[in-house]
């Protein structure tokens, strides 16, 4: 492997140097329901076969505020600053602690949503698009990334058979007295125009969630076969 | 949108004081409350680092000593964010004065010491308004180890810088650590337009040029609210000090 590109988004971290990095940062980006657990399992087992260290990281796992999060959120006691700042020390304790030291070990890392999924949040929120570009700026830039795509239609069909509505999901913060479905239904459509134009922005790799889930995975294989210069699978 | 660096445009004032730890900042701003509040301005007082949505992470990431320069900084903004929306924005909206021990300047002073980018957390942090009067209480790093030893005797593990590993001795930790601190305050106090006030000084010789300047600064804003004759009330004010 040639090494992660051990380039910081924006300002970085001044007391890491991430020049020694020698792992890869895998993203897969996409909306809830969209069968991204699924998928990031099967690549994990898939890279371990071949012989990669794997180490999968998502949002609100870090042993420093995960619990703040979930807490904060089930009192809706989060206004769009607050919001934000959480995901960041989230993020920043799993990017220092976890992300950073497992790349410098040469594993690859399969991150289930990355900074994008708080830009376009965000921008579903209102808040200054500059602001939360700068301030994510100490984010690592990804080797690749993985969007599973979805039209609105399919996704609420896949949520309804999965789960339950959720308050965040649904964005009833946005919405609020509004009838949980149409809350979710405008929300979520937001939410995909955002990741469309971020897409542009950041050139993800959009892949058809709509597929089965042996064709999504044979193309996101197809996609990290070539960034890790490994022979491509025929099928799953 | 930086609000630091523009006036904010709520009916409100907002005075901030700043300085080390054992500065006498919080002492300074207790007695401009009490001078205010005899004037029947409505004062609301608030301090840092006092919210709870990230109490208990603080308090676990400070236990188990995981918290890093720029985690730290995060809580800490997230628990400002969370100060400002709710005790902070809603009086200067309703008009009243809101005196804040402690500000957003604390953050761009401890986080740089800690080794966070200083134009990173400027940024984080630029949601915030701009004090209409920044007071900053400018203290020897000596004066405020010996105010603060006296008063309890013990360092507090972060206040000394202990967990960025200066030193293992918490005393010249605490001076290697604040002296950057300080150093930090002093290349704000131009960027900020910081009133300076020397910390030294005697506790009423500090209080008077403080009141001086909030007198002039916030003359129109004083007129409209003020129902007493501040006079009367500074003299029993200088009694209660001296005693």
């Amino acid at each position: 492997m040639n090494g992660s590109n051990g380039r910081f988004f924006g300002r970085g971290l001044p007391y890491v140097n991430i020049d020694d990095l020698t792992g890869r940062l895998i993203v897969i980006e996409g909306s809830d329901g969209v069968g991204r657990t699924t998928q990031i399992g099967l690549l994990k087992t898939w890279l371990e076969v071949q012989g990669f260290g794997v180490v999968e990281t998502g949002w609100a796992r870090s042993p420093l505020v995960g619990e703040t999060i979930d807490l904060a959120k089930s009192g809706h006691d989060m206004n769009v600053l607050t919001f934000n700042l959480l995901y960041a020390t989230d993020f920043a304790d799993r990017l220092e602690h976890e992300i950073i030291p497992a790349l410098r070990s040469g594993f690859i890392v399969l991150a289930d949503r990355y900074i994008y999924t708080v830009f376009a949040r965000a921008a579903a929120r209102q808040a200054d698009p500059q602001w939360i570009r700068d301030l994510f700026g100490f984010a690592i830039q990804p080797d690749l990334v993985l969007y599973l795509k979805v039209d609105v239609d399919t996704l609420i069909q896949r949520v309804l058979l999965s789960a339950n509505l959720d308050y965040w999901e649904a964005g009833l913060d946005q919405y609020p007295g509004y009838d949980p479905y149409d809350s979710f239904v405008h929300y979520q459509a937001r939410l995909l125009r955002q990741f469309n134009t971020l897409a542009r922005e950041f050139h993800f790799q959009v892949i058809d969630a709509r597929k089965s889930v042996e064709e999504v995975q044979l193309r996101l294989r197809k996609r990290i076969a070539r960034l890790l210069n490994i022979p491509v699978v025929a099928r799953v | 949108m930086s609000g630091l660096y523009y006036d904010h445009q709520l009916t409100g004032r907002l005075i901030v004081v700043e300085g080390i730890d054992g500065s006498g900042k919080t002492t300074q701003a207790l007695l401009l409350q009490q001078w205010l509040a005899a004037q029947g301005i409505t004062v609301f007082f608030t301090e840092w680092n006092s919210s709870l949505l990230v109490k208990s992470a603080t308090k676990r990431g400070k236990k188990q000593n995981t918290l890093t320069p720029t985690t730290f900084s995060l809580l800490h903004a997230t628990d400002f964010a969370d100060r400002l929306c709710y005790k902070i924005i809603p009086p200067l909206k309703a008009g009243m004065t809101v005196i804040a021990d402690r500000y957003a300047f604390t953050a761009f002073a401890r986080d740089t010491a800690r080794g966070a980018d200083p134009q990173w957390v400027r940024r984080v942090y630029s949601f915030a308004p701009k004090p209409d009067i920044a007071f900053y209480f400018k203290v020897p790093i000596q004066v405020s180890l010996e105010r603060l030893l006296n008063a309890r005797m013990k360092l507090k593990f972060y206040e000394a810088g202990m967990d960025i590993g200066l030193s293992r001795d918490p005393v010249e930790s605490f001076e290697l650590f604040q002296g950057r601190v300080l150093d930090e305050y002093d290349r704000m106090a131009e960027e900020f337009g910081f009133h300076v006030i020397d910390a030294k000084l005697p506790i009423d010789a500090q209080q008077r040029q403080v009141r001086a300047i909030v007198n002039k600064t916030l003359a129109k804003y004083l007129k409209q609210h003020r129902t007493v004759v501040p006079d009367q009330t500074l003299g029993t004010l200088q009694r209660a000090i001296v005693r």
